[in-house]
C-alpha cells in the first residue's frame, strides 16, 4: 500500500464509523521502489491531498525525510518540492502491518503490500 | 454455458486456477483489453493529462495495465485475493486494494477523476450469502461510489446483464445514489460481440455524443 491510497482510505464503510480518517498505519515491512516521476499529475493530485495527514502517515513509517510539514506556494513550480512529494506518495510501500480504524480500534491486516479491507457480515 | 455468478460466489470463483487464465489464455487478455480501452474511452478524460482513477473489480490488473499505458494512476478494488496476488506478481503500478464492492468503496470524497469496471457489477446483483441483499449492496455500492468521485467525473462500466430486469435493478440503484448517465451497448446486433457498458455521470454537462 502506497501513501496515496492511504490518504484516501478511510473505514467509514464500517457500522457505527462516521468518519474513519485517518487510519493508523502499523507498519511491519516498508520498502521503497522507484515510480516514474511526473510532476503534472503530482501537482494535480496536491490539492486532493490531506498533507498533515501524509506527513504523519510518512513519518510513522520512518520516509518523512525533508518533506516539508506545510504545504509550499507555488508547488506546481518548485520541481523539487514535488520530487520529494512523489517519492512520499507513490514509491514508499507498506507490505506487511496494519492499518487501524481511528474510531473502533479495528484492525484491517495488510499483506502482501494488499490491505484486507474485507468486513464481516455484523460490520456492514 | 452456466453464467459464473451462478457458480460460486466471486471470492471462490475466481481461485489461482481461474487467475492463471488471466495471464496466459491470449484470447480472454486480448477481450479484458479491448473493453478496458473502450471503457476508458467512454471516460471522456481531459486529454493529455494523467488522472487518478478507481479500478473496480480490477481482478489481475489488465484493464490497470490499460490505464497505465495511457499515463494514468489507479488504484483497484477486488474480492478474489488469488486475482490481487497476480496482480501483484505482474507488478502492476497501481495500488490494490481487498475488499468487497457491495461494501462499499472505502474512499474519501472527491478522491477520484473517474472510474472503470470490466466484467464485474452483475456480480453484485446476486446474493450469494442469506445476508445478501441486491438491492442494498448496488445502492450502497453506487452511493459511497458517487461520493469519493470529483464533481463531473464519469464512471463506465463493462458487464454482463442477465436480462432486461437486471439492468434496471442496477440503473435504478445507480440513479437512486445520485448519477445520471446510460446504457451504450456495442455491436448490437451481434450476440457473441455485443458489449454493454453502463456510463454513469455526478455532474456537469450532459453529453449525448459518446465517442
Amino acid at each position: 500500500m502506497k501513501l496515496i491510497t492511504h490518504n484516501m482510505l478511510t473505514s467509514k464503510c464500517m457500522k457505527g464509523v462516521t468518519v474513519g480518517y485517518p487510519l493508523k498505519i502499523q507498519a511491519v515491512d516498508v520498502k521503497t521502489s522507484e515510480v516514474d516521476f511526473n510532476p503534472e499529475f503530482i501537482s494535480r493530485l496536491i490539492p486532493k491531498v490531506d498533507w498533515n495527514v501524509l506527513c504523519e502517515a510518512a513519518e510513522s513509517v520512518g520516509f518523512l525525510d525533508d518533506l516539508p510539514r506545510e504545504l509550499i506556494e507555488n508547488y506546481e513550480n518548485d520541481v523539487d518540492f514535488l520530487k520529494k512529494a512523489h517519492r512520499v506518495l507513490l514509491e514508499v510501500d507498506i507490505i506487511n502491518g496494519e492499518l487501524v480504524c481511528p474510531e473502533t480500534g479495528r484492525k484491517f491486516p495488510i499483506n502482501n503490500g494488499i490491505p484486507n479491507m474485507l468486513l464481516n457480515e455484523d460490520e456492514v | 454455458m452456466s453464467r459464473p455468478e451462478h457458480l460460486a460466489p466471486p471470492e471462490i470463483f475466481y481461485n489461482e486456477d481461474e487467475a492463471k487464465k488471466y495471464t496466459q489464455n491470449s484470447r480472454i487478455i486480448d477481450i479484458q483489453v479491448q473493453m478496458s480501452e473502450r471503457a476508458i474511452e467512454l471516460l471522456l478524460l481531459p486529454e493529455d493529462t494523467p488522472c487518478f482513477l478507481l479500478d473496480i473489480g480490477c481482478g489481475s490488473g489488465l484493464s490497470g495495465s490499460v490505464l497505465e499505458d495511457q499515463g494514468h494512476y489507479w488504484t483497484g478494488l477486488d474480492i478474489s485475493k488469488a486475482m490481487l496476488d497476480v496482480a501483484q506478481e505482474r507488478e502492476v503500478e497501481g495500488d490494490l486494494l481487498l475488499s468487497d464492492m457491495g461494501q462499499g468503496c472505502p474512499f474519501r470524497a472527491g478522491t477520484f477523476d473517474g472510474a472503470i469496471s470490466i466484467s464485474a457489477l452483475q456480480w453484485l446483483c446476486n446474493a450469494d450469502k442469506t445476508s445478501h441483499k441486491p438491492v442494498q449492496r448496488l445502492y450502497k455500492f453506487f452511493s459511497s461510489l458517487y461520493a469519493c468521485m470529483s464533481r463531473s467525473a464519469r464512471a463506465v462500466f463493462q458487464f454482463y446483464p442477465e436480462n432486461g430486469d437486471q439492468m434496471e435493478l442496477v440503473t435504478t440503484q445507480a440513479m437512486k445514489a445520485g448519477f445520471y448517465g446510460g446504457m451504450v451497448i456495442d455491436y448490437p446486433h451481434s450476440t457473441k460481440a455485443k458489449k454493454i457498458f453502463l456510463v454513469l455521470m455526478t455532474g456537469g454537462c450532459v453529453v449525448h455524443n459518446y465517442p
